[in-house]
């Protein structure tokens, strides 16, 4: 099955404010979008909207394809080792090779730390490496270069690319820039209200 | 998956170990026991008429004291969004860590009575009804619980508000649990294990539907 994600037409309300309206994107299989705009203009709203996380006010979501998600909530337990922490996810999500992301992304000698004790870069590395090993076909990912040093970026925008190349989709909030492969922008003070 | 969730949850709130939960609900609980006979004297009599029903109010007290970690970490780090994307309903989360907060402190709390109950001098009669009150009343309990802390569990000073609000929703496990030892015939007790059903089925889908609430806001 191919991965698909189609927005049609959303609008987007935090309390009293409109934040944007009228957006429309369409990812198919290889699809990278870079979503763009100041800070407080919806960028991870819409990402949680697209996640299914929060209902957009108005328009409709269509997805097809299993979604993976990193975002400032990391999700992995303070008091846990990092290999205890990560093992859970990867039971649920089957995982098939661990330890690859695992290296990649120079976990190797933090596996006995407790989450509590990482860096915001080691632990938004393992937030990434959980992302990988889950293998799903749509990557929903909220400013995933902040608290990564250049090397680690690095690295990662390769795994971007190597995703999109296999028929994954990346949608991606970031302020700062980011190498995508052959990337939309999507530039979220277009469609503020 | 569900195994894989109650693991977790158990480890989370089960007391002891690393990261687990507290053993202070359990001193809490004994320490009523301890003090009551201090504040009222040692009648026995009077003691022994009236410790059932210091223990049903010590153990209603002493399952308010865990509620704070019971959802606002997990909430806030995320873990139910992380859930929800595979595929993981709020409703089965929260019915996963229903049965993980009982586990965590009812059994515990059934054991502590018997010591409880020594302090307090009660009968072995009475004590028998009051482990046979709290084993059908204690669900009810871990469930009022669960679900006013994921109903508060975005809200700031949640905690104490949590505390407050599981009191009168306890009433009834507390009337017809304590009631069943002032009357002979196992009525109150059914009653109350009929309570804590009613509760058990509803509270996932109040906590799941809180959830999903706070994502919005």
């Amino acid at each position: 099955m191919q991965a698909r994600l189609v927005a049609k037409d959303i609008a987007c309300r935090r309390g009293e404010r409109l934040l944007f309206r009228g957006l429309s994107l369409a990812c198919e299989a290889g699809d990278a979008y870079h979503i763009t705009g100041a800070n407080g203009i919806g960028k991870s709203s819409l990402i949680r909207i697209l996640a299914g996380l929060m209902q957009p006010f108005a328009g409709a979501v269509e997805r097809e394809g299993a979604m993976g998600l990193v975002d400032e909530r990391l999700a992995l337990d303070g008091n846990r080792s990092l290999g205890q922490a990560l093992a859970f996810w990867e039971g649920l999500d089957g995982s098939r090779d661990p330890g690859r992301a695992i290296q990649l992304l120079q976990l190797g000698p933090l596996m006995d730390v407790p989450v509590r004790y990482l860096s915001t870069g080691q632990k938004k590395r393992a937030a990434l490496a959980r992302l990988i090993n889950r293998g799903s076909p749509i990557w929903l990912l909220d400013e995933p270069l902040n608290g990564l040093d250049g090397e680690a970026q690095k690295t990662f925008e390769a795994l971007i690319a190597i995703h999109c190349s296999g028929g994954g989709i990346a949608v991606v909030a970031s302020h700062q820039p980011i190498a995508l492969p052959s990337p939309r922008i999507l530039d979220l003070a277009r469609y503020a209200a | 998956m569900i195994a894989a969730l109650l693991k977790r949850d158990l480890g989370l709130l089960v007391p002891g170990g690393r990261g687990g939960g507290s053993v202070l609900p359990l001193l809490f609980f004994l320490a009523v026991a301890m003090l009551y006979p201090f504040a009222v004297g040692p009648d026995a009599q009077l003691l022994a008429r009236t410790g059932g029903g210091v223990i049903w109010v010590a153990a209603l007290l002493a399952a308010i004291l865990p509620l704070e970690k019971l959802v606002t970490d997990d909430l806030e780090a995320g873990v139910f969004d992380q859930l929800h994307l595979r595929g993981v309903s709020e409703e089965l989360a929260m019915a996963v860590r229903l049965f993980a907060h009982w586990l965590a402190f009812g059994p515990l709390l059934l054991l502590a009575t018997l010591p409880a109950a020594a302090l307090l001098g009660l009968s072995g009669e009475t004590t028998r009804t009051v482990l046979l009150g709290l084993l059908a009343g204690t669900p009810g309990l871990a469930a009022v619980g669960l679900a006013v802390a994921a109903l508060t569990a975005s809200l700031r000073g949640g905690a104490a508000l949590a505390g407050l609000m599981v009191i009168p929703l306890a009433v009834p496990i507390l009337i017809f649990g304590a009631g069943a030892l002032a009357r002979p015939d196992p009525g109150a007790l059914l009653l109350t294990g009929a309570i804590s059903l009613g509760l058990c089925a509803l509270a996932p889908f109040a906590a799941g539907a809180a959830i999903r609430a706070a994502r919005q806001a």
